[in-house]
């Protein structure tokens, strides 16, 4: 539709100063600031405190959580996204749309709501004490923040595993029964490979937020348990130092760079 | 007479109330093309699928060399399908296609590489081992879809329609290919097809189907050539019906005038339907006025090639007629056909057959 | 697996997924204030909300913002991916790859590396700096979601246009826009939805005295939440049921619809 070179580069501009201002000039302030000292200077002293024990186990407990909820997020909705596709191929039921609604609800409020569930006058205490059974500690452990983070994010990883599943053929199956594999053989050799990118792009949008949130770890908690998204958020709006701050978020965005060029191998696989 | 193979016993399906096949009875026999012909919606596709073991039939048995596999799963039947979109799995490569059903049942690694070579040689595609699925046309992956199916050796193998997607010329030549692969393996072959050239050219049977019926079973020339209902004559080649009456044994009045036939015990004044292919109409010049002879009026012609394709309207009926010699329009012509080339057949009775008749 | 198995795991999965919202209706609707302790049924915090100013106006600011940035990303997305279109390969593969990484990036980094950049320029923090940065964040949902389709479009009925007399402004309004609407729709929409959502890049980006719905409920989270804000949250969720239900009929009737005009023609 565009015919000439300098309509395009004309319509292509505000895309243009947007990538540069606002995605590679702002990168390049974070890692300005992170190799900087605050009296100025060139520094690694913001990147080697990611020696120091806190900051290590903060960066680890992080990866650690962030891995659990993703991989349980992959858990519960692989299976729930085969059988919704199932029944969308059988009956075009398009139920899918139940499982992403929670999506619009103001994060911090659910979150808030399962503070009110799971503290130590909460409901499931509530309900164990009623049943004669003794009280579960449950607010304040890694567990309430895996739970948190399953929660918030299950519907990013049901999204893209759902459009993947609902778009394999069932002649495809079919096919697979039709030369002899039974369901278990068609599961692994058919629906699990066309799945791939299904589930790189749903570990893509679970784990990068579960790595890098701090809501989640302060609802659930109860600020005893420092993630590293935690120890960043502090540096910039309680104790101001914003090149160390800095420093932490490059540790971050390697994760973020390594899942990115990840995801973009799988994808040019396919 | 081949050894039976497959026979269906009172299969009924429906699908959402829709009946779909109504008390289906079929035999296969061993080593035969068999085709299942008809419009969309007769139950063709149902008929295969359920044969196949991908629907459960709501009634009858499926008997496969004399054993019932009504309630056996696609995957432990000995028969192969090539689908009509072919379903190549798309994240293999050609060899890994065909390798599949092979590799499924545990076959060893030379075995499964001598076959895949075999196989591609059997559809002219040798070398095309490492290519990705999607870099073939529709026509190779045709192809691959039917060695992928037939490495298993299957006792039958089953096509849903494997043309359908294809361009004409494409469809012609892989109707040759189909016959010789049919022969140099030596098993049957069950095809289904909407496409009354492909049933006629390919099969040693031909199985007529509308509305969950089979109509007429037979040799493509017997399908062709002596029609048993109007729904066959019309939906096999072009063909011209009229109403008429059987006046007594060997004359019929088409349209008033009366018309030698051959065949006989309808009774007397019996209505029927008359079928008369394109090609046996007989046009002449009609200058004089015979009162027992049917005239009608050219209205239309088209040069097809080998012929013309002639339109003559006689009182309120349309005659397609094949003429090698060309005819004006608006030019007053006698209709003749010869006694044989005259098809009689009974009106449809029941309301299922009326319903059939009806089709169009 | 048994079809009974698969509907108790559907089913299992909804009652976690609806479960808070559950307790934020119920608590709506508490007399008491104070969260898991059911004191008896209660409208008040409904008439209270409608008395609270802060949360009315922050939720206010969320409408505005995310309707104002979702409608400046949207058409800062049209006009890439039309240029986009015109690109070859490689060139199309940068602009989606960008795209890509600003989304996929972490929120708490781009909430941060946005908060540098308006500093340096001097901003003032406020309304504008958090529009600011919903447009911009908002951009790649809309690309990506628009993109799909302009690359789909049949070309040659934009020139068909021009050749029946069109002026290359009516053509693209009658010929291209309907044919792009879907994703620009659901561009708009997904943008919508993340902006009127999002709590971190406003949390970094805001200042003092202009707040959000997230950010002020982060606010109140340390002093207690108000129940006007379950009342809002009720609210809230109702509407959006009910627009979903609405949308549902209307793709069933306009289903329908087609397939009765199919069956006409």
């Amino acid at each position: 539709m565009i015919k000439t070179r300098r309509v395009r580069n004309l319509f292509m501009a505000p895309f243009a100063v947007w990538s540069i201002l606002f995605i590679i000039v702002p990168l390049l302030l974070i890692a300005g600031y992170a190799f900087t000292a605050e009296e100025g200077g060139f520094t690694l002293a913001n990147l080697a405190i990611m020696g120091r024990w806190e900051y290590r186990k903060a960066l680890w407990l992080s990866v650690a959580l962030a891995l659990a909820s993703t991989v349980l997020c992959l858990l519960i909705a692989y299976p729930l996204c085969l059988i919704l596709a199932q029944w969308k191929l059988k009956k075009g039921s398009e139920l899918i749309l139940l499982f992403v609604l929670p999506l619009w609800m103001n994060s911090l409020l659910s979150t808030m709501a399962w503070q009110t569930i799971l503290e130590r006058n909460g409901l499931i205490n509530q309900l164990m004490r009623l049943l004669g059974l003794p009280d579960l500690h449950l607010i304040n452990t890694p567990f309430a923040i895996v739970l948190g983070m399953i929660y918030n994010f299950l519907p990013y990883m049901i999204l893209p595993l759902y459009t993947v599943l609902s778009a394999i053929s069932v002649h495809l199956r079919e096919a697979a029964q039709d030369l002899g594999a039974g369901p278990w053989h068609t599961f692994l050799h058919v629906i699990l490979p066309l799945s791939v990118p299904g589930i790189i792009s749903g570990i893509t949008l679970v784990f990068i937020p579960s790595l890098t949130t701090f809501v989640i770890s302060a609802m659930l908690g109860g600020g005893k348990i420092l993630l590293i998204g935690n120890i960043i958020e502090q540096e910039f709006t309680a104790t101001y130092n914003w090149h160390l701050g800095s420093g932490l978020s490059m540790f971050l965005m390697i994760f973020i760079i390594f899942n990115m060029i990840l995801s973009a191998v799988f994808e040019r696989n396919e | 007479m081949a050894q039976e193979l497959i026979r269906l016993e009172h299969i009924s399906k429906q699908f959402d109330g829709q009946l779909i096949l109504d008390d289906l009875e079929l035999v296969i026999h061993e080593n035969e093309f068999v085709t299942l012909l008809g419009p969309s919606g007769c139950g063709k596709t149902t008929t295969l699928r359920i044969i196949g073991g991908f629907e459960k039939p709501d009634e009858g048995r499926v008997i496969f060399e004399g054993k019932d596999i009504t309630d056996l799963p696609p995957y432990k039947r000995q028969l192969n399908t090539v689908f009509q979109k072919y379903a190549l799995f798309p994240h293999m490569d050609v060899a890994a296609n065909i390798a599949f059903g092979l590799r499924m049942s545990k076959k060893s690694k030379t075995y499964i590489d001598d076959k895949i070579k075999y196989a591609l040689k059997l559809v002219n595609l040798d070398g095309y081992e490492h290519r990705s699925v999607d870099s073939l046309s529709g026509g190779q992956q045709q192809r691959i879809a039917i060695a992928r199916a037939i490495v298993n050796e299957p006792k039958v193998l089953l096509l849903d329609e494997p043309l359908g997607a294809l361009d004409l010329k494409m469809r012609q030549d892989m109707q040759y290919e189909l016959i010789r692969l049919k022969k140099e393996l030596g098993i049957t072959f069950l095809y289904v097809t909407h496409d009354q050239e492909e049933a006629l050219t390919m099969s040693d049977m031909v199985v007529v189907m509308n509305q969950g019926y089979i109509q007429q079973m037979g040799t493509p020339v017997e399908v062709y050539n002596e029609p048993e209902c109007a729904f066959v004559a019309d939906f096999i080649g072009d063909s011209n019906i009229i109403d008429s009456v059987m006046v007594r044994d060997r004359l019929v009045r088409i349209m008033g005038k009366e018309f030698e036939c051959v065949d006989t015990g309808f009774g007397l004044e019996t209505p029927v339907d008359v079928v008369i292919r394109p090609e046996d109409v007989m046009l002449v010049p009609a200058d004089d006025d015979d009162p027992n002879a049917l005239n009608g009026v050219v209205t239309d012609i088209i040069f097809k090639g080998v012929f013309y394709e002639v339109s003559v309207m006689t009182e309120d009926y349309e005659w397609q007629v094949n003429s090698l010699d060309p005819f004006e329009v608006g030019k007053r012509v006698r209709i003749t056909v010869d006694p044989f080339d005259i098809q009689i057949m009974n009106k449809p009775v029941s309301e299922d057959e009326e319903a059939i008749a009806s089709y169009d | 697996m048994k079809e009974v198995w698969k509907k108790l795991y559907a089913l299992f999965v909804l009652v976690f997924l609806y479960a808070p919202i559950a307790v934020l209706i119920a608590q709506s609707f508490n007399a008491s204030r104070y969260r898991g302790h059911w004191t008896g049924f209660t409208l008040h915090w409904y008439s209270a909300l409608f008395e609270n100013e802060e949360i009315l106006e922050a939720f206010g600011n969320t409408m505005l913002i995310a309707f104002i940035s979702s409608v400046a990303a949207t058409l800062i997305a049209i006009v890439t991916c039309l240029a986009a279109a015109a690109m070859k390969k490689r060139g199309r593969l940068i602009v989606t790859g960008t795209a890509n990484i600003s989304m996929l990036n972490a929120d708490i980094v781009t909430g941060i590396s946005l908060m540098m950049l308006f500093l340096a320029f001097g901003l003032r923090f406020g309304f504008g700096t958090v529009l600011l940065s919903h447009i911009i964040f908002n951009v790649p949902y809309a690309l990506l979601n628009i993109l799909p389709g302009v690359m789909a479009m049949d070309k040659a009925s934009y020139e068909s246009a021009l050749d029946l007399g069109a002026t290359p402004f009516r053509a693209f309004m009658h010929v291209t826009v309907p044919e792009i609407l879907p994703g620009v729709i659901s561009g708009f929409l997904m943008a919508f939805t993340m902006s009127a959502d999002d709590f971190i890049i406003t949390h970094f980006t805001k200042g003092p005295g202009v707040d959000t719905l997230p950010t002020k409920i982060y606010a109140e989270l340390k002093i207690g939440i108000k129940p006007e804000m379950y009342a809002l949250t009720t609210l809230m969720t109702g509407a959006l049921v009910l627009l979903m239900i609405l949308l549902q009929i209307n793709r069933k009737h306009s289903r329908n619809l087609a397939q009765s005009v199919e069956a006409i023609y």
